[in-house]
């Protein structure tokens, strides 16, 4: 396989104030196309600092990060959302979905970035929801949702632009057990069934399970790669 | 217009907010409406076209002084003249203070210099012929209930009679109407019969408050008025010649600068209506942080995040602006129509609604300004985290 993320000597240093603080030092990683890591560590250890940087939301202050053979850390911020809006899929703890909207149109947004008429939008954003086992909810608006049901509309809005790299901060963090594995399951499914490369930053050990790799992270270095059968 | 679903939804997100909001900015641009129209209406009395061929000649020290009346027939003769008239402001009052409209007493031909009143043959004979006789607007007629044949008492406030007296009482003997509806307010006056007038007066006798001339050619219109005034010039009534929009326009300074009153109101009401709405919009900008942040997440660029909200504010405006110049024109008509005829017609036109359009945009922009910057500047990581 190839690699689709591959980091050398990344390093991200934060300035408060007259304070410098280094939270990632010389990560070195590599993750090929189609796989499903999940980055453990205590808080505090740089995980969501690294997802940030891999998903183009940050630019590092050291060292270099390649997505699908692009160097995203020589992006400006207007050409690294572009760059986000064609190659990447977020999905966060708290669904971060617009709450007039209905299901659908929250999964439409990253539609409206594209030539796409308004028909084709609506289409795919039901093909996604759909995927996610919500095309009956189309219509509802997030605060008619569950918790659970709220992020496999976030997913679905993550999926819908087709990315090859789904980015995960916490999915299953405000999620029930049950949701939790539906969720993870749901994930699992993308990446199995369509492919998609998906980096999952976790607390959780079970959530981690799903994945196929397991990266721990502490002090923003990365101390160990724990490898796990394909589920 | 597919980014319009996003500016809808963030108005939608707090109803009642943007309905207050919406009304104070449909108040603000209601009071606009009309006022703008008070000024237009101001600055635009007396330019129709049939007042390009009309001249008023006046006291050069203030046309609150009177000339002689002898000038008749030395205007007359001036080359270029086709016809003189007169008039004296009358001033007076009808029952109650409150009833207040113009009134003057004018010459016989006085109507003859105005074809845009339409009055009937039968009617301008009576005024001529009829010594106490008067003519009133069909407005003004309606709004006291008149008819042909009614006696009018008029309460004299600047002219008693010889024998006393300040009830001046008159016969009307005609309505004249006007086909223009936006000079429509004209029909709030009265006119009677200024040889009667200066025969009772106790004080003033033979002199006239000014002079309408009609010239034959409008484009002579500067020679006519230079030779009226040497026909004065170094006596002791010396004239000013002016078109009758100027007359007008300083006739009605007699209240002020209505132009810089109007303006120094709505400078009020915007600059109060900035802060407000500005407010607003920041604490809604405010409370959509981590949603803003979403949009640059999925790949908004921070320009377009910027003109989203620019484009919030400047439909916010817009919205409630255009329902306020609405509300306005509807107004406006029904002063128009309620109205005495101490405020020339009020209108709502096309210069209104582009001044008015050009006013929410620029308003927009400016509320929308700080909180779009915010969107701007706005760090999706430090966003994300609440920071």
């Amino acid at each position: 396989m190839n690699s689709l993320v591959q980091t050398e000597n990344l390093s991200k240093t934060y300035t408060r104030g007259t304070q410098h603080v280094e939270v990632l030092h010389s990560i070195n990683l590599a993750i090929e196309e189609g796989d499903f890591v999940a980055l453990m560590g205590p808080s505090g250890s740089g995980k969501t600092t690294l997802l940030n940087l891999i998903g183009g939301l940050d630019a590092p202050t050291g060292g270099s990060i390649s997505v699908g053979g692009e160097r995203i850390d020589q992006y400006s911020e207007n050409a690294l959302a572009k760059w986000r809006s064609g190659h990447v899929g977020f999905v966060f703890q708290f669904y971060n979905l617009l709450s007039t909207l209905s299901a659908r149109k929250n999964v439409e947004l990253p539609l409206l970035l594209t030539r796409l008429t308004g028909a084709e939008r609506r289409e795919r954003a039901d093909i996604a929801l759909q995927l996610v086992g919500l095309a009956e909810r189309a219509v509802h608006k997030p605060a008619e949702l569950s918790g659970g049901q709220q992020q496999r509309v976030a997913i679905a809005r993550a999926i819908v632009s087709d990315p090859t790299l789904l980015v995960c901060d916490e999915p299953t963090g405000d999620l029930d057990r049950q949701s939790a594995a539906e969720v993870l399951t749901l994930l699992q499914q993308l990446n199995r069934d369509h492919g998609k490369t998906i980096i999952m930053v976790t607390h959780d050990p079970k959530a981690a399970e799903f994945a196929h790799r397991i990266l721990n992270l502490d002090k923003g270095t990365l101390v160990d790669v724990a490898e796990r059968p394909a589920a | 217009m597919k980014y319009l679903q996003l500016v809808l939804a963030a108005l939608q997100r707090h109803k009642a907010r943007t309905l207050f909001t919406l009304l104070s900015v449909a108040a603000a641009f209601l009071l606009f409406g009309l006022l703008d129209s008070v000024r237009g209406a101001f600055s635009g009395a007396g330019s129709t076209v049939a007042g390009l061929n009309r001249l008023v000649t006046v006291s050069r020290i203030s046309f609150t002084l009177q000339l002689p009346k002898s000038l008749l027939e030395r205007i007359r003769a001036v080359p270029g003249v086709a016809d003189v008239t007169y008039a004296n402001w009358f001033g007076g009052i009808y029952q109650d203070q409150k009833n207040f409209f113009p009134n003057q007493a004018v010459a016989g031909n006085f109507i003859d210099a105005y074809p845009e009143w339409k009055l009937s043959a039968a009617e301008r004979e009576a005024f001529r012929n009829t010594r106490t006789g008067a003519i009133a607007g069909a407005l003004l007629a309606n709004k006291f209930h008149w008819k042909l044949g009614d006696k009018i008492p008029l309460q004299g406030t600047i002219f008693p009679q010889k024998n006393g007296s300040n009830t001046w009482t008159l016969d009307l003997v005609g309505i004249y109407r006007i086909a223009d509806p936006q000079q429509r307010g004209q029909e709030n006056a009265l006119f009677f019969n200024w040889d009667y007038f200066d025969e009772a007066r106790a004080f003033g006798n033979g002199n006239v408050g000014w002079y309408v001339v009609r010239v034959a050619d409008a484009k002579n219109a500067d020679r006519v008025a230079q030779a009226i005034d040497a026909l004065s010039a170094d006596s002791d009534h010396e004239t000013k010649t002016q078109s009758e929009h100027a007359f007008q326009l300083a006739f009605v300074s007699q209240f002020g600068d209505i132009g810089l009153i109007v303006g120094a109101i709505m400078a009020a009401v915007f600059f109060t209506l900035i802060l407000l709405t500005g407010n607003t919009m920041a604490q809604a900008v405010r409370e959509r942080i981590p949603e803003l942040a979403i949009l640059k997440t999925i790949g908004f660029t921070s320009s377009s995040v910027l003109g989203l909200l620019l484009a919030e504010a400047v439909l916010l405006l817009l919205l409630g602006g255009i329902v306020g110049v609405l509300v306005a024109g509807v107004v406006a008509n029904g002063l128009q129509l309620s109205m005495g005829i101490t405020l020339p017609p009020i209108v709502s036109s096309v210069a209104v609604w582009l001044r008015a359009l050009g006013l929410m945009i620029v308003i927009g922009i400016i509320v929308g300004a700080m909180p779009a910057y915010r969107g701007l500047r706005l760090r999706v990581v430090d966003a994300l985290a609440g920071r």
